[in-house]
């Protein structure tokens, strides 16, 4: 049997619809389960898609609508074919027995599947997303059993994610958590204003170094002088004549479209006419 | 196109018990935090290249807002039945999401675009058959490359209602157009988006900035334009050609037209002349011929094209202008963080 290394690559579209699916959960469910969809790699695994599968859970027994998982899977095969099955998820706080049962239901369709939980109820003030994989254990021949190992968690976004993903943190802090999206020059403001903040940070940091309140630590000053370093020292002349040249580029460019558009604004006018 | 407007036509009769058509127009749209990075992974893994990605919204109408719960990519059209395929598809994916409490109600459609080139026919006429079924639909549309430069570029847009009347009609006569007074501005009306989350969902987010690494590229303070430009001004250039030789083509028929009705006047002037003459002689006046049998009159171009061009041209221009004011600020950034050098 295979194992993989322990990193688990989550994307962070995974964890917001196992959310969704919670938070629209049946009357009377405590959790919900789902399928997990990725791709595997040599040593990790990058969980990319996922969807929720209706299922029952009562004390002694549980359901859980195979076929249905088994339709999703094929639409969703239609839409990303190299995303296969590579575990399931479910929301709670603890691994129950339950959970052997159905793990064992996917050990079927994937190899080694992986199970994630994640502690939407927040029993214990935090998320705690964590990923397992199923071991043997016990005295062979005799009493086997499952034994559940955990393995570590990554988060890893997209260029174009990470940009989606700074956005929504944005909007948690509002009080109705609503954000608009702004554009034009107020975005390039907001992005100064963050380099700013950590700018801050930086220099706090020095500070206290300086104060001998911290410890220096090699490392970062390097990467202090690395940063002093990367303003390019240019001749003023110089600076001025590339300045100068991007911004007649600049404007020149802006002054083509506004004719542009002056003029299909005319044609559209004599059209009308 | 002809599928989606199957598609969507069978969506309105499963829903057509649950939803009621409302007369008052979307003043906004309101987007789940979900859909908005479902729809950006979407583009990330299955949308290199300049091939459109597309997909349906789901939600529901508050009001006169337009919430956005969920979303569902579509396949790319790369087989031969692509077609039976598709509603197929639609059918079983609302099928199954009602089972998990996932809102099946169609509210739109979302689109990729490369460099802001959207506005085409084939949107127009999708877009035409979703709001006709469904009042409130809007069509999203994602522009990654601008969003893959900083900050996330995500449009609502609808019809005007001038706009649905002429499609309805299908009549792109330039005369139908004078009466409907439609500019290229008037094509399209844009409506505010506004992103909300869930609680939990916040505090997942709370949690991922926790563990998560601090973003390492920021993209929206890059100074490098001139690639940007290079390609924006490309297109905007094919555009502007396509518009000249519309243009040409509208000009010859406004000159056949006026010429023929140079010819009709002389014949019709001609004919009197000679009726005159008949009766000055006496013999009986030359009937009078149908004049619009004689003098074809010429076809008038359809006007839809130009519409559409012109309002790409604007697109264009627009997302230019918006660009390089952009990047004005952060050269004059770059200028005061030399100047202390």
């Amino acid at each position: 049997m295979s194992v993989y290394g322990p990193v688990v690559k989550i994307h962070p579209v995974v964890l917001s619809s196992i959310c969704d699916s919670y938070e629209r959960r049946n009357e009377g469910a405590s959790r919900v389960i789902g399928t997990l969809l990725g791709t595997i790699e040599k040593h990790s695994i990058e969980v990319t898609n996922c969807f929720s599968v209706p299922h029952n859970e009562s004390e002694d027994e549980v359901a859980v609508d195979m076929e249905f998982a088994k339709n999703m899977y094929e639409l969703h095969k239609r839409v990303s074919p190299t995303e296969v099955i590579i575990g399931w998820y479910a929301t709670g706080f603890d691994i129950t027995e339950h959970s052997v049962l159905i793990h064992e239901y996917y050990s079927r369709e994937a190899t080694n599947p992986i199970h994630l939980t994640m502690d939407t109820a927040l029993q214990s003030g935090k998320m705690n997303i964590r990923a397992y994989v199923s071991a043997q254990m016990g005295v062979p021949g005799k009493t086997v059993g499952v034994m559940f190992t955990p393995l570590t968690v990554k988060y890893v976004y997209y260029d174009t994610e990470r940009i989606g993903v700074d956005l929504l943190m944005r909007s948690r802090v509002t009080p109705n958590r609503t954000k608009g999206l702004t554009s034009d020059l107020s975005q390039v403001g907001c992005s100064a204003a963050r380099v700013q903040d950590m700018l801050t940070t930086v220099l706090a940091y020095i500070e206290d170094v300086l104060a001998g309140k911290v410890a220096a630590d090699n490392s970062v000053g390097r990467f202090l002088m690395d940063l002093v370093n990367k303003v390019p020292t240019i001749s003023a002349e110089d600076f001025e004549n590339m300045l100068n040249s991007n911004i007649n580029d600049l404007l020149m460019v802006t002054y083509l479209s506004n004719l542009t558009q002056a003029q299909i604004a005319l044609n559209e006018k004599l059209v009308l006419l | 196109m002809a599928s989606r407007k199957e598609s969507s036509a069978a969506s309105t009769t499963v829903m057509a018990s649950t939803s009621g058509t409302l007369d008052s127009p979307v003043k906004q749209i309101q987007i789940e935090g979900l859909v908005v990075l479902k729809i950006i992974k979407h583009y990330q893994e299955e949308g290199q290249g300049s091939e459109v990605v597309q997909g349906v919204l789901l939600g529901l109408v508050v009001e006169d807002r337009l919430e956005i719960t969920n979303c569902f990519p579509f396949p790319q059209h790369t087989e031969d039945d692509a077609d039976f395929d598709e509603v197929q598809y639609q059918m079983e994916m609302m099928r199954s999401l009602r089972h998990v409490n996932i809102d099946h109600l169609h509210v739109g459609w979302y689109q990729s675009t490369f460099y802001g080139s959207f506005v085409s026919r084939a949107l127009l006429d999708s877009q035409f058959s979703y709001q006709h079924a469904i009042e409130e639909s809007v069509v999203l549309i994602y522009d990654p490359i601008k969003t893959a430069q900083g900050s996330l570029s995500l449009k609502a847009y609808r019809l005007t209602p001038k706009l649905m009347e002429i499609c309805k009609e299908k009549d792109f006569t330039p005369e139908a157009l004078k009466k409907a007074s439609i500019g290229f501005e008037h094509m399209f009306e844009e409506v505010p988006i506004v992103i909300k989350n869930s609680h939990l969902i916040c505090a997942l987010l709370w949690d991922l900035e926790d563990k998560s690494t601090v973003a390492d590229k920021h993209e929206l303070l890059n100074l490098s334009s001139s690639n940007h430009l290079e390609k924006s001004l490309q297109l905007l250039m094919d555009r502007v050609d396509d518009m000249s030789q519309d243009i040409v083509k509208y000009n010859t028929y406004s000159r056949n037209l006026s010429k023929q009705q140079q010819q009709k006047h002389q014949y019709t002037q001609r004919r009197q002349q000679e009726n005159a003459q008949r009766q000055s002689r006496g013999e009986p006046p030359l009937p009078e011929e149908d004049i619009t049998k004689m003098f074809k009159p010429p076809q008038p171009p359809p006007r839809m094209d130009t519409l559409l061009i012109a309002g790409q041209i604007n697109n264009y221009c627009q997302n230019v202008k918006e660009f390089t004011s952009q990047n004005l600020g952060k050269l004059f950034m770059a200028e005061a963080l030399q100047e202390h050098n």
